[in-house]
């Protein structure tokens, strides 16, 4: 059992709620317009002047628009696992926020196991870990799938 | 088309594509040297100079068209350095024609090099938690090779490509490419051969996916008055078009380095995709159309990607790139090559120079010059790529 320390691999993108993660993106307060990661500056919707978000957590599921895998270790500033464990990934529609957001898939769960259209859930996993802390990232697991080793 | 809107090149050179592991203004100053040769210009003539950057060689790879005037020699020439990713070729070109168009110079010429490290391609160094380009390393592991397959993956769900078709697009750029002299790897292979290559990033193999590479490339460009001044009445070829357009928004389709597209919540995304805006901005700038194009060379970052080019500059309506392929259209001797060069697929990558490289080819193709891999009767040639965050690149060389 560990007792290192689970903190996010980085700082306001995804709440760490283990049972019902989301990510956090920013909503416009002018017209509305999702963005991931969140915009602090200046609307992306050229028609929108807008300067104030307001964080919207994004939605917890969604279908794979499209996947791959990384059948070799990518180079730093990725912290890969010794001996490397490839890992697939996936590019995600979110109905209501209408847009499209990547991340890996978890552990145990390879391409054969993906197609277009597969409905997945958002889940927290290990991304990486030091000699005191655990790095969490948010991960997709297709929804009903074999839970692999999810945090 | 009329002469305040087009430029003529007078000279293109290039310095071999390798892994040879020298510094990359050697490779500048070669391609430079055969372009004015070409041109039958010295240097002391060129009054303007566009460097294509580089990133990955230090501070003279930043001001690389001041580091190859310097090297050349300095003459007073006046200078601009571009970095645009995989674009920066078309925007050093774009930079010497707008010059020249405007009437502040008569002649430029315009350089890019690189030397590249070894595997993939890393984000600059440091710990930046606020640039998606070292986030995305660090948080998913996301690779280049990572959304070349996206890409390559949907092509397969949406339009039923197959893995023998990414395959095929391997083994025809590896056949034109056998007598490009500039070309790294001049090796017939099979596609039994490409199919049994490592998996990188399913479903894109080994080699599918282009290498980096080092390689030099330039261009002699100038106003078409002072071309027929000084290279007479023989047959000019021009540059009739540079895009350099960017995304509309909501930029519906995933794109290195971002996690997430833009949201079309707030605003649908219609019309043309942010890739074939490329290409319709050149022809609109051009006044042609896809119908008039002899040949293309676009950027086969991977093999399946090539197809997706197909249907970006209009040679093919969406969906219909593996028919083109398969009923040899886009081989040469076909309808309409693409890549006669080798593409990207023979050559690896050299960041800046690589937009040029193009450029280059298509003058050869359209002087008749091209030994080897000769497109016959070629009048008209198109360049497609795209850099990084949104950097549209595409030119139309006519005769």
């Amino acid at each position: 059992m560990t007792t290192k320390t689970r903190v996010p691999a980085i700082e306001g993108w995804f709440t760490l709620d283990d049972k019902a993660p989301t990510l956090l993106g920013s909503k416009c307060t002018s017209c509305g317009n999702f963005a991931f990661p969140k915009e602090t500056y200046f609307c992306r919707n050229p028609g929108c002047q807008g300067r104030e978000f307001a964080e919207a957590p994004l939605s917890r599921t969604g279908k794979v628009w499209s996947y791959t895998d990384a059948c070799y270790e990518p180079p730093k500033p990725y912290m890969a696992a010794d001996p490397y464990v490839p890992f697939a990934l996936a590019a995600v529609e979110l109905a209501d926020e209408q847009m499209v957001v990547m991340g890996q898939v978890v552990p145990g769960v390879g391409v054969g196991d993906l197609s277009v259209g597969t409905e997945v859930e958002l889940v927290l996993d290990t991304l990486y870990e030091d000699d005191e802390h655990e790095y969490v990232v948010w991960k997709w697991r297709p929804t009903g799938a074999p839970t692999g080793r999810v945090a | 088309m009329p002469d305040d809107k087009r430029v003529a090149v007078l000279g293109a050179g290039m310095h071999p594509w390798g892994k040879w592991g020298r510094n990359f203004v050697e490779y500048g100053l070669a391609a430079a040297g055969d372009a004015l040769h070409e041109a039958d210009l010295p240097w002391t003539d060129i009054q303007y100079v566009a460097g294509a950057d580089t990133i990955r060689n230090g501070y003279p790879g930043f001001v690389a068209g001041a580091t190859f005037a310097q090297a050349l020699g300095w003459t007073g020439a006046r200078v601009s350095s571009a970095y645009a990713a995989c674009a920066s070729g078309a925007q050093a070109i774009n930079n010497a024609r707008a010059q020249i168009l405007a009437g502040l110079c008569d002649v430029a010429l315009v350089v890019g090099a690189d030397t590249t490290p070894k595997g993939f391609f890393t984000p600059v160094g440091g710990d930046r938690t606020d640039d998606p380009d070292w986030l995305r390393f660090h948080l998913m592991g996301a690779t280049n090779p990572t959304y070349f397959a996206l890409y390559a993956r949907r092509r397969m769900e949406i339009f039923g490509a197959t893995e023998e078709d990414f395959a095929a697009v391997k083994v025809k750029n590896a056949r034109h490419g056998l007598e490009n002299p500039n070309a790294r790897y001049r090796k017939e292979v099979t596609a039994a051969e490409v199919l049994a290559s490592p998996m990188v990033a399913d479903p894109l193999r080994l080699l599918e996916i282009c290498a980096t590479s080092d390689g030099g490339a330039a261009l002699v460009l100038c106003s078409m008055e002072f071309a027929r001044r000084h290279a007479g009445s023989q047959d000019l070829v021009t540059i009739d078009a540079v895009s350099t357009v960017t995304p509309r928004f909501p930029q519906a389709i995933i794109e290195m380095p971002n996690f997430s597209t833009d949201s079309s919540a707030t605003a649908a995304s219609v019309g043309p995709t942010f890739k074939q805006s490329v290409a319709l901005a050149a022809y609109e700038e051009a006044g042609i159309g896809p119908e008039d194009v002899s040949l293309a060379e676009v950027y086969d970052l991977s093999s399946a990607l090539e197809l997706d080019w197909y249907e970006d500059i209009g040679l093919c309506k969406q969906g219909e790139a593996e028919r083109m392929l398969r009923d040899g259209d886009t081989t040469l001797g076909g309808r309409v090559p693409v890549n006669p060069s080798g593409g990207l697929s023979c050559f690896g990558e050299a960041i800046p120079a690589q937009a040029i490289a193009q450029v280059c080819e298509l003058v050869w193709q359209l002087r008749g010059q091209a030994t080897g891999r000769q497109v016959e009767g070629a009048r008209v040639g198109i360049t497609a790529n795209q850099g990084l965050f949104g950097h549209g690149s595409s030119v139309i060389v006519s005769k």
